[in-house]
């Protein structure tokens, strides 16, 4: 079994009309143990700037603190917040240093750039971007996520429809793997404010 | 086999282990403690390889130690299991400690609290948790019959029925189990959970009541 199924989990983000989305399963295992349901993959980098973090739960807690810490000296320097096409290019260098001891997590980067320009993109673990206009997924249940996404999505959706796009493709999903799912959490992202929301799903 | 159970209660987290140390097939004592008092309100329940357990345990309460008299201040239960992430972390790319943790604690302003830590450095925080091969039943166990607000003896009553299982079900399952709490009062034994003691004599004897009773 793969070091990148040990943990199990689901990311997923959309585009929608000048706003994105992004969300995540919830459980945190052994293998095919269940320790917790409660643990969080998706993480907040500033106001319009978020990363989603699959694969092995130890990893994705490493560069979450490693991310922060070198944004948080970029704030300091430059008096200003990263642009998600910066950070993804500092995420994927990142990740390329340990080319050949690496990171065992597949990222999400979603944001909003100038204009509130909404930006998504996934990388491999060594930092090979993947950009993409309408959604990107990773994590154990991305077969399944790639089929829900693909038949759900429509472009321009407003906030609200773009919620309930994201949450029925994630729930679908999950209930297809055995090592994702036990709920989720969902993120919706506009100019003028953040939506959270933890979604209740198939709890077994 | 080891086992490592946490509950954390109303104003207070329990923390057992087992106390057998076991090479291969020998069981080497049973009296084992593998539950380290940290510092005046802090457990840390250990299981894994005997050696990196002892050496990493105590590696982390001196350092808790160094930080108090420097600071004048303990570490919070947080802080500390950020802090042994940090070290099993770093370790785990060089040579990987294999520790898995359960540390539980109590901070004046934030309340009792309870970290999983395992040897691949995932740190959670739970309400209720076990390592090792007591964990398949224990945490079904605690699924069914833990709430949170429980009180001391509730939160006993319910290890005790996790180590029956594990007596019951588990064909490697240890003798002894030791029991700590950890509250405002601070950390201390709580009980332990015998069958038979130190000795092979008593040992016997403990048998032959048990297959009697």
């Amino acid at each position: 079994m793969s070091i990148f199924e040990y943990n199990g989990s689901a990311v997923v983000a959309m585009v929608g009309k000048n706003c994105f989305a992004i969300a995540s399963d919830r459980r945190l295992g052994v293998q095919l143990q269940t320790v917790a349901t409660d643990f969080q993959r998706v993480f907040k980098i500033h106001g319009k700037l978020y990363i989603g973090l699959s694969g092995l739960a130890s990893d994705a807690q490493t560069l979450y603190q490693r991310l922060v810490f070198k944004h948080k000296l970029y704030q300091l320097r430059e008096e200003r917040d990263m642009k998600p096409e910066t950070f993804a290019s500092l995420v994927s260098s990142m990740l390329y240093e340990k080319r050949f001891g690496p990171y065992f997590c597949q990222p999400i980067i979603a944001g909003l750039g100038q204009d509130d320009e909404p930006f998504i993109c996934t990388m491999d673990c060594i930092g090979a971007k993947e950009l993409a206009k309408d959604f990107v997924v990773s994590g154990t249940a991305s077969e399944s996520l790639y089929g829900a996404c693909e038949s759900m999505y429509k472009p321009n959706m407003e906030p609200e429809e773009l919620f309930e796009t994201i949450s029925q493709a994630l729930l679908s999903s999950v209930d297809r793997d055995c090592l994702s799912g036990w709920g989720g959490y969902v993120l919706i992202v506009t100019a003028t404010e953040v939506q959270e929301r933890v979604l209740k799903g198939r709890m077994d | 086999m080891e086992c490592v159970i946490g509950v954390v209660g109303r104003d207070f987290a329990v923390v057992a282990a087992d106390t057998s140390a076991v090479q291969s097939i020998l069981v080497h004592k049973t009296d084992e403690d593998k539950i380290m008092l940290l510092d005046s309100h802090k457990l840390m329940g250990a299981s894994g390889e005997p050696g990196d357990r002892v050496q990493f345990t105590e590696f982390i309460q001196k350092n808790l130690h160094l930080y108090q008299f420097r600071n004048n201040m303990p570490l919070s239960t947080a802080a500390t299991a950020n802090f042994t992430r940090g070290e099993l972390a770093t370790a785990l790319r060089k040579n990987p400690y294999s520790v898995n943790i359960i540390l539980a604690g109590f901070d004046k302003d934030a309340g009792a609290s309870m970290y999983y830590i395992d040897y691949i450095a995932t740190l959670h925080k739970i309400d209720k948790g076990a390592f090792g091969y007591g964990s398949y039943f224990c945490l079904s166990l605690m699924d069914k019959l833990y709430h949170p607000d429980m009180t001391v003896e509730e939160a006993v009553d319910l290890v005790d029925k996790c180590i029956k299982e594990i007596r019951l079900r588990l064909v490697v399952a240890p003798q002894n189990f030791a029991i700590k709490i950890v509250d405002k009062d601070g950390a201390r034994d709580y009980a332990r959970r015998e069958i038979g003691g130190d000795s092979p004599a008593a040992a016997t004897t403990a048998a032959t009541v048990a297959t009697t009773a």
